[in-house]
């Protein structure tokens, strides 16, 4: 959280306001109502959402969001490195969500890691007949294959809640007879109105089929953490675990960038969890907190101020050893971020930033662009509740707008009258933005870079953005429009 | 070619009526196909003295996908030159049978089931119209010409009247209409009087009245219409009045579906439902 409330020259209370009602202006009536809510001025002061969220999007416009199935597939379970994860449909969800979230893995691919499509495929006798049997075959043909996969996770597509598969009971048969894990999600796509219903629904099963099944060989130590809501998104684990080793803890299990089940499985007996991504996975350490006592702390990972405030607020848990050991990493890095800070600040000096991204991003990376001398002039988040808008208000600049779920117009018409230097968003926006002459990131899968997590992603991450707005080849193209 | 489909409360006799129709039909000379949109796949068995024809998805299932399918797999030719196919589709509480339903219909379009010398195609859909699967059979360039099967009895008339609203859906998008009530009789009192009330009030007819007989019952355990099994028999001659009056109709309406009220009102007229007294309802018998 900053400590004092940061302006942006040209952004007042008055012209973000107006800005959100010329929006609006172009929506038939009943749209705008619906819409008003969702866009507001920030008021860092309240520390409160200064809008609605977690609605159903409204028909008609353009949404980024993505479904539950994604949000349990592609976030939660998928990067699960020693599991089989099992698209149970036809073949397309999974198909395009193969690998497209950039979660690394490591291991050897079909031994110790399956980063491969798994899919029941169903055809038209599937869905008449059910495919409850071909389920449990397909269970059995994986597990032939793949003996050494810890366990197997059933992801609905829509046509299995439409047909009323039972895709729990073959699991629960498949899992007694193969002897390993199987986990039925029902997270079918129609279900809720954003992937954010896929994240909470896959939580559940965490907590329902895997929490506290199994047990650490080593012996527990009063370092034991975990770290959660960490999916390792172009290597960002491999930036954070070793930098929180560095710091003296042991981090035991990671969910789920590069995970192991059986880690997974243990993480009751941590003695406490690190959350980044608090939106996809406050559920189970909540759940945590209640069954087990395990408390919890939010930390950010996002540039060296976010990072040093984040291990000082973790040391501040922890005894001497810890405090001591954090302020020499500190040490250690601060100079090193301090040279990457000279080298791109005086060229991104004064930018200006706008961000749309999923449930975390919009607010958590701001740090890491204030450190470069940039601004955020907007922010917002495809799929976050209000409890993740409470957590942005501080972060972002007095009055700058902040839009919940924007359709694609809402966001061209914020960055035409904004004229950021650089938009952080997804794919489907990318090539808007650039179309229109401005410098973007893909910031949900690090646009096939990072990690931008820890001090080592901090370097890439500075690179990656100055490469895209100080590009000279900006100034060869001009929009036609 | 008229498409007809016969909708109407399960076990009501749709399957029986539709294959004696069907053979009456027949018998006087017309070309006809009959498309089972059931699961339990018994609407031909009468015209084809089999237990139970090779269904479309039966076949899809073990071929693997439609595409692989010959429509000769699937449609037999029974009694009077008819054609028989049946959609076929899961056990209870598996899968999606309206999905079997639409698959199978698809298929027979894509691969030239409906011949042009043909005269009917008769869809026997199930008792009760669940999803879209089983409205498939009306939706646009399909069965353009509705009965419905019912009795004096009052559930078959809640039936018969529901069905009545969902053609009303399709009619206000389409060209569907309702051709009129085919009563099945169980001998309930006054029950062609009633049935042909409710027929006006939805705006239609009672076709035809086909009387209670056991003959029917004796032909099927042959597997056997009537019309075939004793083609002399009075009931053989009132399925092919009814035939007849089919294929001679022209009376086609949008219906006009009954207010719950309306048809209740009209039960009591008739002595089929008690008039409702508002303080008993609710009340456990021994408490009152």
């Amino acid at each position: 959280m900053s400590d004092k409330i940061r302006k942006v020259e040209g952004i007042t209370k008055e012209s973000t306001e107006a800005l959100i009602a010329e929006t609006l202006a172009a929506y038939p009536e009943k749209a705008r109502k619906k819409r008003a809510p969702h866009l507001g001025a920030n008021d860092p002061a309240s520390g409160s959402a200064c809008v609605k969220s977690n609605k159903k999007t409204v028909p008609g416009v353009m949404s980024a969001r993505g479904c539950a199935y994604a949000g349990a597939k592609g976030v939660v379970w998928g990067p699960i490195r020693d599991m089989v994860h099992v698209s149970h449909g036809p073949v397309g969800c999974g198909w395009y969500s193969w690998g497209t979230r950039r979660n690394m893995m490591s291991g050897i691919t079909g031994v110790t890691s399956f980063p491969m499509q798994f899919t029941s495929d169903f055809q038209e006798k599937d869905i008449v007949y059910g495919g409850d049997k071909k389920l449990k075959v397909l269970l059995e043909e994986a597990h032939d294959l793949f003996p050494l996969a810890k366990g197997i996770s059933v992801l609905s597509e829509c046509p299995v809640g439409l047909i009323g598969d039972d895709i729990n009971s073959v699991a629960k048969t498949s899992a007694k007879e193969l002897d390993i894990p199987i986990i039925p999600c029902n997270c079918e796509g129609f279900r809720g109105v954003s992937q954010s219903l896929g994240h909470h629904i896959s939580n559940d099963t965490i907590r329902d089929y895997i929490i506290g099944t199994r047990e650490y060989a080593e012996p527990e130590s009063p370092y034991d953490i975990a770290l959660i809501g960490e999916y390792n998104i172009g290597g960002d684990a491999w930036s954070t675990k070793p930098l929180l080793e560095e710091c003296g803890f042991n981090v035991k299990s990671v969910w789920t960038g590069d995970g192991e089940l059986e880690k997974i499985a243990a993480t009751h007996k941590v003695k406490l969890n690190v959350i980044h991504c608090y939106r996809s996975m406050n559920y189970m350490c909540k759940v945590m907190e209640e069954k087990y006592g395990t408390p919890w702390v939010e930390l950010n990972f996002f540039g060296p101020t976010k990072i040093r405030n984040s291990l000082r607020q973790l040391a501040a848990l922890f005894d001497d050893t810890i405090k001591e050991k954090v302020e020499a990493v500190i040490a250690k890095y601060d100079p090193i971020m301090q040279a990457v800070i000279d080298e791109y600040k005086p060229r991104l000096d004064g930018k200006k930033v706008m961000l749309l991204v999923g449930g975390l991003r919009p607010r958590h990376t701001i740090g890491a662009y204030e450190d470069l001398g940039m601004d955020c002039v907007g922010s917002g988040y495809e799929f976050a509740h209000t409890d993740d808008y409470d957590r942005t208000a501080p972060e972002m600049p007095d009055a700058t707008v902040v839009y919940d779920d924007p359709s694609e117009y809402e966001f061209e018409k914020f960055a035409d009258a904004l004229k950021p230097d650089l938009i952080g968003s997804g794919i489907k926006e990318k090539y808007v933005f650039q179309k229109m002459g401005i410098p973007f990131r893909q910031m949900h899968s690090w646009d096939y870079s990072g990690p931008y997590h820890g001090y080592k992603g901090f370097e890439v991450f500075a690179r990656d953005v100055d490469m895209a707005i100080n590009s000279p080849t900006w100034k060869l193209v001009k929009a036609p429009f | 070619m008229r498409q007809i489909a016969i909708y109407g409360k399960g076990g009501i006799g749709k399957s029986t009526t539709t294959q004696n129709t069907v053979a009456g039909l027949a018998s006087i000379g017309k070309k006809v196909m009959i498309i089972g949109c059931d699961p339990k796949a018994d609407s031909t068995r009468l015209i084809l003295h089999a237990k139970a024809q090779n269904t479309v998805m039966d076949l899809v299932r073990e071929l693997g996908t439609v595409e692989d399918l010959e429509l000769d797999d699937v449609m037999k030719v029974g009694y009077g030159n008819v054609k028989c196919v049946e959609s076929g589709g899961p056990e209870p509480g598996v899968g999606c049978a309206g999905r079997g339903v639409i698959t199978a219909i698809n298929f027979l379009e894509e691969n030239g089931a409906y011949t042009p010398d043909l005269d009917f195609v008769f869809y026997d859909v199930l008792g009760d119209v669940v999803c879209g699967g089983f409205a498939m059979p009306i939706r646009e360039g399909k069965a353009e010409e509705i009965y419905i099967v019912c009795s004096g009895e009052m559930m078959a008339m809640y039936a018969a009247n529901n069905i009545a609203k969902g053609i009303l859906k399709y009619a206000s998008s389409g060209k569907v209409r309702l051709g009129g009530l085919i009563c099945n009789s169980r001998n309930t009192d006054r029950e062609d009087e009633l049935i042909m009330a409710l027929a006006a009030k939805l705006g239609t007819q009672m076709i035809h009245f086909v009387p209670r007989d056991n003959q029917v019952q004796r032909a099927e355990l042959r597997r056997m219409t009537v019309i075939e099994y004793s083609p002399e028999h009075k009931q053989a001659e009132e399925y092919r009045t009814l035939a007849r009056k089919i294929s001679e109709n022209t009376m086609l309406v949008v219906p006009t579906p009954l207010e719950m009220e309306e048809l209740e009102d009209l039960l009591m007229e008739f002595g089929i439902m008690e008039v409702e007294d508002e303080a008993i309802v609710g009340v456990a018998e021994a408490a009152a």
